[in-house]
């Protein structure tokens, strides 16, 4: 977790939570109320998804100032996500995966495969705190 | 699920730029399936994993030739595969769940070596793609 040091940003707005909606067109399903998402194009400008986006940015942006404590970090928010938005956690994973995706993308070299397992603990850590109180 | 004739054309244009790479591409794919996620390694125990090593660019060689394959023959990807289909199947024996991780660490490789062209359609297409591709080199565990 000490590479985590390197990758600390406090602008994470160019990362895309509307990608997910774009590679994984199921994940959808929990953004009816959204307007279009008929397309590639539509979904990438809707201005709720980018409005979402942001939330869960700055949700990340926590994760990564309380690395160690992550499962109450996201305590409360692992209750929403059951309870209220009943989100299957295997969601969580897509999005940990698309964000990784996405940080290569925008880091190129600099996101070596080191870096990259770092990441990969990270939001395996976000995912099973934000699924930690299912019941 | 099956390809769409855009995302075909998505990927066959974006492979030939990734070929003139494909060696290092591999290559790197392999090492960051191996260090983000360890227990992939217990498939290479008669293997040097460090980074450089021969076998590991020999090996990122061959899966990457093969995903070639697969482009080439994009329309028929059962039959480009098929031996390595039985290869996996009755002597390999990789876990399914590996075909995702290898999949991830290629499109993280590709994505940071071709910033520009890995656009949200060209990722979508490219996930389905190499899903295909997974399923193919399963479809006969059983």
């Amino acid at each position: 977790m000490a590479l985590l040091g390197e990758r600390k940003r406090k602008d994470l707005s160019f990362l895309q939570f509307t990608r997910l909606l774009v590679v994984y067109p199921w994940t959808q399903r929990f953004f009816d109320n959204f307007g279009n998402l008929s397309s590639a194009s539509a979904i990438m400008g809707n201005p709720k998804v980018k409005a979402h986006g942001k939330k869960v940015l700055t949700s990340l942006g926590e994760a990564i100032k309380n690395m160690d404590d992550l499962k109450g970090t996201f305590a409360h928010l692992s209750e929403l996500h059951c309870d209220r938005l009943h989100v299957d956690p295997e969601n969580f994973k897509l999005l940990g995966n698309e964000l990784v995706i996405v940080l290569a993308k925008y880091f190129g070299k600099e996101f070596t495969p080191q870096v990259q397992a770092a990441w990969q603990k990270m939001v395996a850590g976000v995912s099973i705190a934000l699924a930690h109180k299912y019941h | 699920m099956s390809l769409t004739k855009t995302e075909r054309a998505i990927i066959v244009s974006m492979w030939g730029k990734i070929s003139t790479q494909a060696d290092a591409i591999g290559t790197e794919t392999l090492e960051r399936l191996f260090l983000s996620h360890p227990q992939t390694k217990t498939y290479f125990p008669h293997f040097d994993l460090h980074a450089g090593s021969a076998q590991l660019r020999a090996h990122g060689s061959k899966v990457v030739a093969a995903v070639g394959d697969a482009v080439k023959s994009i329309d028929n990807i059962a039959g480009a595969l098929a031996r390595l289909s039985e290869l996996h199947a009755y002597i390999l024996r990789v876990d399914p769940v590996n075909f995702k991780l290898l999949s991830h660490c290629l499109l993280v490789t590709v994505a940071a070596r071709f910033p520009a062209d890995f656009t949200a359609e060209a990722h979508a297409a490219w996930d389905k793609f190499l899903s295909i591709v997974s399923s193919v080199l399963t479809e006969k565990y059983r």
